[in-house]
């Protein structure tokens, strides 16, 4: 019998004010109904534009566990596409990314698409005459994501065809997006450096939980930043802090440290760390980019737009940004225990080579699958993966610093261990899960 | 001029990954020039170990925090440690420069990586790009071109 599927009151009951079930992470009729509501009905991230910077450029990836293809049409806009023949359902685009000229074609019968999707033709056509194939499925050609937005080269999809526009779904976080945009003195970003990708034998919100988790980085990554500051500190005096150095060391700060840099949320699950400050705060200066910045902004915004060292703002469900380190992570989903990570970096165009070379090292220290950071968080990921299935305990506590008030308030800053950013998580899984459930017929 | 031999540079190959094995590391770092790299590319044929991610790109300083912390109280993901096991093709020697005290080594490897009741078993070749220091072969780079590199790993947690 089924425990959720058709039952949004069963599901509801999963999210308490401070707490939520263990099923969330552990139930695989969940995992399956977070793919066919929440993944449809939220706005989720596809890729970046200067992946396909021409006209037949395309990059394939997943919305949810969907297969998709994201391309540039032929005339100049990005389309994203389910990546599924109309004819046999074979993944047409094959690779991660190429440029398949004017249409793709299909590898299994040839059938040909143009790179909005529709059918352009297929061999012997004759024939489909008279078999009543303008009124089949297969006639539409491959489909299109309902729905597309990109903005300013982020590319997002809500593939639920009804549903929360962009602009309200996201409402005052797309200022996180912004601030990295802006760090360009040209005000543009390319991917670049290459991805980073890391199996997790977890489910994919542990992963998102942890972002704005300030609680953890003292204790689990003690192991890392805490040997590197001691290592270092063994160093003759008067040797310059190392870039990797600067980079490890602000994960052991103390928990005032965490409590003093504040927290914000904004709608429907987004928010962010790193107020006031962050770790990303006290990075050393890299020559002639502050010039440049004072040249294509002027002083007074230059200095703002440095001044924003965001740490980690969460697109709900499954993006996160690091603004002043201008690197990307998405969880995807692949089951209800096994998530990918990616980590992707950006290149600020027109900015000294010497930023993009400390993402990368950033990157490669804290996201890559050979991370002493990264070791760690898996560790613990997976471990509450197996945790989670004693019985005797149902429920995930998530009640830091709760106030019966903080419901209906939004875009608010609060202390910076505060786990209210986890319950904005919560609330906007339970609104885009139950969004598209019919209610239940009342017996 | 010191004269190295065939047999000490394969022999010096063999030493190293015997090392991993037994998971001495105070005597494997010894083995690295003070400004040597050890370097595990993202993709095949990789150049820029700066401009591009790798897997690994390490000096001297950050493969010893690497190491301190294996053996540290508070390493959760190492409780209980993983072990490791390298079988090597036999290296062949790739150029010599007598002169300069310089060597190059190309040697295949499959290496297995163990914790708990997992085994996961990584494909590749190692360059060694030795240099006689005072008298001793060390490495300048060392550079593991996993067959796999960009494909999703799980955590690797020691050294090929």
């Amino acid at each position: 019998m089924n425990r959720y599927r058709g039952r949004p009151a069963a599901v509801r009951a999963l999210v308490r004010p401070t707490e939520v079930h263990k099923d969330l992470y552990i139930d695989l009729e969940l995992f399956d109904l977070e793919m066919e509501h929440l993944f449809a009905n939220a706005w989720v991230y596809v890729g970046h534009a200067s992946q396909v910077p021409n006209p037949g450029d395309y990059f394939t990836t997943t919305v949810g566990t969907q297969p998709v293809v994201m391309v540039r049409h032929t005339d100049g806009t990005v389309r994203v596409l389910y990546n599924r023949c109309a004819h046999k359902g074979v993944k047409v685009a094959g690779q991660t990314c190429g440029n398949t000229g004017r249409f793709f074609r299909c590898p299994y019968h040839g059938w040909t698409y143009r790179t909005d999707g529709s059918l352009l033709a297929m061999p012997l056509k004759k024939g489909y005459d008279d078999t009543g194939f303008e009124s089949c499925e297969a006639s539409r050609g491959m489909a299109a994501v309902a729905a597309v937005q990109v903005y300013r080269d982020f590319v997002f999809c809500r593939s639920n065809p009804q549903g929360v526009g962009f602009a309200e779904f996201f409402g005052e976080s797309l200022s996180t997006l912004d601030n990295m945009v802006d760090r360009s003195p040209e005000g543009r970003l390319e991917v670049a450096g290459g991805v980073l990708r890391y199996l997790h034998h977890c489910n994919w919100k542990m992963l998102v939980d942890n972002q704005t988790d300030t609680c953890h980085p003292m204790v689990a990554h003690e192991s890392s930043a805490g040997t590197a500051v001691r290592v270092w500190q063994e160093a003759p005096p008067g040797t310059p802090k190392p870039m990797a150095v600067e980079i490890f060391a602000p994960f052991v700060s103390p928990y005032e440290f965490f409590e003093n840099m504040g927290l914000r949320v904004w709608v429907n699950g987004h928010g962010h760390t790193g107020v006031a400050d962050s770790l990303h705060a006290n990075y050393s200066p890299v020559p002639g980019y502050w010039e440049r910045m004072v040249a294509a902004y002027g002083e007074a915004r230059a200095q703002r737009i440095l001044g924003d060292v965001r740490h980690n703002t969460v697109y709900f469900p499954n993006l996160m940004i690091k603004g002043p380190i201008q690197t990307l992570r998405l969880f995807k989903p692949i089951a209800v225990d096994r998530t990918l990570v990616e980590s992707w970096t950006f290149r600020l165009v027109g900015a000294p080579d010497l930023l993009l070379e400390r993402t990368l090292m950033y990157n490669r220290l804290v996201n890559a699958p050979t991370s002493i950071v990264g070791h760690d968080d898996l560790e613990v990921y997976e471990r509450a993966q197996a945790g989670l299935h004693a019985r005797g305990r149902d429920w995930v506590h998530v009640g830091r610093l709760y106030d019966p008030t903080e419901v209906d308030r939004v875009n608010v800053t609060t202390n910076g261990t505060n786990e209210l950013q986890m319950r904005n998580q919560l609330r906007a899984w339970l609104r885009y899960m139950t969004a598209s459930m019919p209610e239940e017929a009342l017996a | 001029m010191i004269t190295i031999t065939d047999r000490q540079l394969v022999d010096f190959v063999y030493a190293e990954a015997r090392l991993l094995d037994e998971q001495r590391y105070d005597d494997w770092l010894g083995l690295f020039s003070d400004d040597g790299h050890y370097w595990m590319p993202l993709t095949p044929g990789q150049r820029d170990p700066r401009l591009e991610t790798s897997l690994l790109y390490e000096d001297k300083l950050l493969l010893r925090i690497r190491t301190e912390r294996l053996r540290g109280r508070r390493t959760f993901s190492q409780q209980p440690p993983s072990r490791c096991h390298h079988l090597l093709q036999q290296p062949s020697v790739e150029s010599a420069d007598d002169a300069g005290g310089r060597y190059a080594l190309r040697t295949a490897f499959h290496y297995v990586e163990t914790r708990l009741d997992t085994q996961t078993l990584y494909a590749g070749w190692a360059r060694h790009e030795l240099q006689v220091l005072d008298g001793a072969l060390r490495i300048q780079l060392k550079r593991v071109d996993l067959v796999n590199s960009d494909a999703a790993f799980g955590n690797i947690n020691l050294f090929m």
